[in-house]
């Protein structure tokens, strides 16, 4: 289910004294399978871009395509691609609605048709991808805590099997554990269905280590377009628009600034670790 | 004279399935002028913790005083709020007005301060979180960073003692996070303002004066940053974090460099890495 933005640009409030361009001018392909981290500024059009992606925001100009289908064409039916295009928004908790945790992870396959002794395995399935215990799907949602909302709501969108999985700041408000635990399930399931994730988040650690391909939005536009790697080592560039740099990778740079021979970018705190071991003996051997 | 007195405190949800505790004797003295960062799991209790600070919540035992008054006497209900302002996780939640100035003057309104004075507390609000140019604005403009800074002004025209922020960065990007952590840094080191954080982000905790760590109900670990991140282990069994540059200092050490002591900063662990060679 490949994705492809030619010449995309969005206005909100058209004709207002509100008009703003969200998104200029965007080409884009997003391959199958890929793990697609997009970062950037709170209004730097990176949620704008993501609805592009399941035709819940058509754009102003230009097309998009997704598996062939042109959403922008006149008359096309979205409904299909919006249930092989699954979008988790931003506090997917507030999105929460059924009795029971089970009603609300079997809503989205029910809409899908899907028979229903398939909704079942599919919503066991996905709260154990979340990490969910399977004794709470009678329980109501709202009485889970906020970690557990939080995954209930991701388990919702995961039951409808989507090909692409876009996911906006999954881990903001979760304690360091939950972030991390729900971040390697994500990527698990990437790897063993094959499916593409596209994970927009303000964590620069969080991309460093899990995605292969790195958007960097500014002011509606795409800065770079790269591996995790090629763009963290454009420090000074991402500060200049209010990012940063993984802290391991700031380590790195603060080393580099007193002379020490170490790589420009390190994505991990252990790439880091054999970086500094390596460039302390060096220097020891010449002293 | 403690300003948050926290005494024995325990908190029970009632519920349909029973019963929760949430805090099960809580024991925390916060001084005036103390910066202090909570951090804990989700569910350790730390956001029912924060909510009695200003009464939204009172004891089910134990009590809290504030500014020496007792949370649980009715009367003082409005001195108590008057002294404890709070800021939470959506700034869309907790703005009212149309725009910046209004929104920041509905506190003092309601505590019915005269119109000029009021005008005199907006203005010196916004000045003390950089807003004053933007406060002709209508907030749902503003970016997340300038939002929870007008809900912090929103506080500060209540002239409250202490300032509680309940995850108050969660839903920010790295410059709003940096916006909202340096007017907290400021208002508590230039006009002694004392601050509560309660937060995910252990960067953001290691700048706080003193780290109190709560996990299910408990107070487990109090200390400075310095003395609470080197506790590696046990935080890590509670969920939690530790700063990255601790985390790489001890690393180091066990890669047989001879580091001399626990950093918590990157600019610090850089310092002691020039210092050995």
């Amino acid at each position: 289910m490949p994705i492809k933005l030619e010449q995309v640009s969005f206005v909100y409030a058209a004709g207002t004294p509100f008009e703003r361009h969200a998104l200029k001018d965007i080409n884009l392909t997003l391959a199958d399978g890929e793990f697609i981290g997009i970062i950037g500024q709170t209004g730097s059009g990176k949620s704008t871009l993501v609805q592009m992606f399941n035709g819940l925001l058509k754009p102003t100009s230009g097309t998009v395509t997704v598996n062939n289908l042109v959403t922008t064409a006149k008359g096309v039916k979205l409904k299909g691609l919006r249930q092989e295009v699954g979008l988790v928004f931003q506090f997917a908790e507030h999105q929460l609605f059924a009795e029971t945790v089970a009603a609300d992870v079997a809503f989205g396959p029910e809409n899908q048709g899907v028979p229903k002794a398939e909704i079942a395995a599919r919503v066991d399935s996905a709260l154990l991808t979340v990490g969910l215990p399977l004794d709470i799907k009678q329980r109501s949602p709202f009485e889970l805590s906020g970690g557990q909302m939080r995954r209930a709501a991701i388990a919702g969108v995961l039951a409808m099997n989507p090909k692409v999985l876009i996911l906006d700041e999954p881990t903001a408000g979760l304690d360091p554990r939950g972030r991390d635990e729900i971040l390697s399930r994500i990527r698990e399931l990437q790897r063993e269905r094959g499916i593409t994730v596209i994970l927009v988040s303000h964590s620069m650690e969080d991309v460093a280590r899990l995605v292969d391909r790195l958007i960097v939005m500014h002011e509606g536009q795409i800065l770079h377009d790269a591996s995790p790697r090629e763009v963290f080592a454009h420090g000074a560039g991402l500060k200049a628009i209010g990012l940063g740099v993984p802290q391991a990778t700031e380590v790195l740079q603060l080393l580099r600034q007193r002379g020490w021979s170490v790589p420009e970018v390190a994505l991990t705190l252990e790439e880091a670790r054999q970086a500094i071991v390596a460039a302390y003996h060096e220097r020891r051997e010449r002293a | 004279m403690t300003i948050l007195a926290v005494e024995g405190l325990k908190h029970i949800y009632r519920g349909h399935d029973g019963d929760t505790t949430a805090l099960a004797g809580v024991d925390l003295r916060v001084q005036p002028g103390e910066f202090v960062a909570v951090i804990g799991r989700n569910g350790s209790g730390k956001s029912t913790l924060a909510k009695h600070f200003n009464a939204i919540l009172l004891p089910s035992g134990g009590q809290v005083l504030v500014g020496g008054l007792d949370t649980r006497d009715e009367a003082l209900l409005w001195h108590v709020r008057q002294m404890v302002g709070m800021v939470f996780q959506h700034p869309d939640n907790q703005i009212v007005a149309t725009i910046v100035e209004e929104d920041v003057a509905f506190g003092p309104e309601n505590l019915g301060v005269p119109t000029l004075e009021i005008i005199q507390r907006v203005d010196e609000a916004l000045r003390q979180v950089g807003m004053e140019s933007l406060r002709g604005h209508a907030p749902h403009l503003l970016s997340g960073g300038q939002k929870q800074r007008v809900a912090i002004a929103g506080v500060l025209a209540m002239r409250p003692r202490v300032i509680v922020l309940d995850e108050a960065t969660a839903m920010l990007d790295p410059i709003g996070r940096a916006e909202v952590m340096n007017t907290i840094l400021r208002l508590n080191k230039e006009q002694q303002m004392t601050a509560v954080l309660i937060t995910h982000h252990m960067d953001e905790a290691v700048r706080a004066d003193r780290v109190v760590v709560i996990d299910e109900g408990h107070v487990v670990l109090s200390g400075s940053p310095a003395e609470v991140f080197c506790q590696i282990e046990l935080l890590e069994s509670l969920g939690l974090d530790v700063p990255l540059a601790t985390k790489l200092g001890i690393e180091l050490e066990r890669s047989g460099l001879p580091m001399p002591q626990h950093v918590l900063t990157a600019a610090q662990l850089v310092d002691e890495l020039c210092l050995l060679s």
